[in-house]
């Protein structure tokens, strides 16, 4: 046997399943009084800077169904690029942005819209800028361990381009399953689990 | 956002990335004999990635959003002066990472039927009895050296859709988030010598058997309060981050 490398496994991943929302959002599955918000409801206030936007989205499965059980993360930077967590090593994010929202996708129509804003650009590993993009992580019934993605933003064609993680993707006819287009101030992403549109998820 | 409570300001902040993750080690997205699977699954490879800013950085939450209650299943639903009904248990463990350090500060929240199996849900379909007194969800802040406890009644295992007739082992459903948005996590806690946990189709989506062992609660009598409630212990690990010996060395770990 070869030595180990002493690490301890993480422990494995299980379904969120279809009650999901009993644990991260007691008010909007029906139990009120227990926590005062749902955590990630609401992301910007008034002093919040960056351009307010809407994002709009589904998650379907392999019969092009709108899931009307999946719970949706997002993570992004602030408007100036940065993070706020404590693990941001460049600059002080803004104080009046988490960054952080999550939503359950509606129960009729699988819809949930982020009001959030706009990120502005993070670099990647090396130094190049990445296009603006938001962190996105899928939990539902069915769903055996968390699904990573990202999106970005479909009026940002140039910094798209350039994009080094866009630019990983080997099969092209696939970068425009992270890329979102806008309508006004909206902007619809729709994610596709598996099927012909499969979207890009990532191993990060 | 407060971290001093949690502990994290007595650590320099981590910026490195994350060990890879062990796809072998997780369920697979496709696992048809848990049918919900089936339809839901990705089945194109994921794009591998190094972690970047955007998946190494991640929310932190500080004591400061937790109510009184919130750590307390058997009171944070009930009716003033009444409790739910079930064993009254005890879960507590530590959340550490793959290196072995405790984490603290990370969110856990948890979710779970009541004792005859039933959840407070819309969708819920099991004829079970809902009690009164009984919401399901909790959650809590670990402290400095990753530690947490939290106080609830055992779950009671449910009937669900999927074979002819399948049924869940008592569990705990668990929601985790570290320091860094690629550690997000949600799994199971079951309870040790249920014999459900060897039959169920969910469980049984992990290839390994000593990744499920992890999964499975101990009883520990030393937890316990004695006329009150039993103890069951449950440490939970997260991703770690790739730090490099000379580090570890500035630190004395
Ligand atoms: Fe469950």
């Amino acid at each position: 046997m070869p030595q180990s490398s002493d690490r301890l496994k993480e422990s494995a991943s299980q379904t969120a399943g279809p009650y999901v929302h009993i644990g991260l959002m007691p008010n909007f599955s029906g139990i009120a009084g227990v926590f005062g918000t749902d955590l990630g409801a609401i992301m910007v206030d008034e002093k919040t800077r960056g351009e307010r936007i809407d994002v709009k989205m589904r998650v379907f499965d392999g019969a092009d169904q709108p899931l009307t059980d999946a719970l949706v993360e997002i993570w992004q930077a602030d408007a100036d690029g940065f993070y706020n967590s404590p693990s941001e090593p460049r600059a002080v994010a803004d104080p009046n942005f988490t960054g952080w929202g999550r939503l359950a996708t509606d129960m009729t129509t699988g819809e949930c819209v982020f009001r959030t804003i706009k990120p502005g650009r993070v670099p990647f590993g090396d130094g190049r800028l990445m296009a603006p993009h938001i962190t996105v992580w899928i939990v539902a019934r069915g769903i055996n361990i968390g699904l990573h993605t990202r999106m970005y933003f479909g009026d940002e064609t140039t910094a798209n381009t350039e994009d080094p993680v866009l630019a990983m993707i080997e099969d092209r006819t696939r970068v425009p399953t992270l890329i979102a287009p806008r309508d006004g101030d909206i902007y619809t992403f729709d994610i596709h689990l598996q099927g012909e549109h499969e979207t890009v998820f990532l191993d990060i | 956002m407060k971290t001093e409570a949690s502990g994290l300001s007595n650590r320099k902040p981590e910026t490195e990335a994350f060990f890879p993750r062990d796809r072998d080690w997780h369920p697979p997205a496709f696992a048809p004999g848990y049918k919900s699977s089936v339809l839901r699954s990705p089945r194109k490879a994921l794009l591998s990635l190094d972690g970047t800013l955007s998946e190494i950085t991640g929310p932190v939450f500080g004591h400061d959003i937790l109510g009184e209650l919130d750590d307390d299943l058997i009171r944070n639903f009930a009716r003033p002066g009444e409790s739910a009904v079930g064993p009254r248990i005890i879960v507590h463990g530590r959340v550490l990472d793959e290196r072995g350090k405790g984490v603290p500060g990370a969110l856990l929240e948890f979710w779970q039927a009541n004792a005859g199996g039933r959840y407070r849900h819309k969708r819920e379909g099991y004829v079970a009895a809902l009690d009164p007194n009984f919401g399901g969800c909790g959650r809590t802040v670990t402290g400095a050296d990753g530690s947490y406890s939290f106080r609830t009644i055992r779950p009671g295992p449910y009937p669900w859709p999927n074979g002819p007739n399948d049924w869940r082992p008592a569990h705990i459903h668990f929601s985790i988030f570290g320091h860094g948005f690629a550690q997000r996590l949600i799994t199971q806690m079951y309870f040790e010598g249920d014999p459900l946990i060897w039959k169920c189709p969910i469980v049984r989506t992990i290839p390994d058997k000593a990744a499920i062992e992890r999964l499975i609660a101990g009883l520990d009598m030393e937890a316990t309060i004695p006329m009150d409630a039993c103890a069951y212990k449950f440490d939970i690990v997260l991703r770690g981050r790739q730090s490099s010996l000379f580090e570890n060395r500035l630190e004395g770990n």
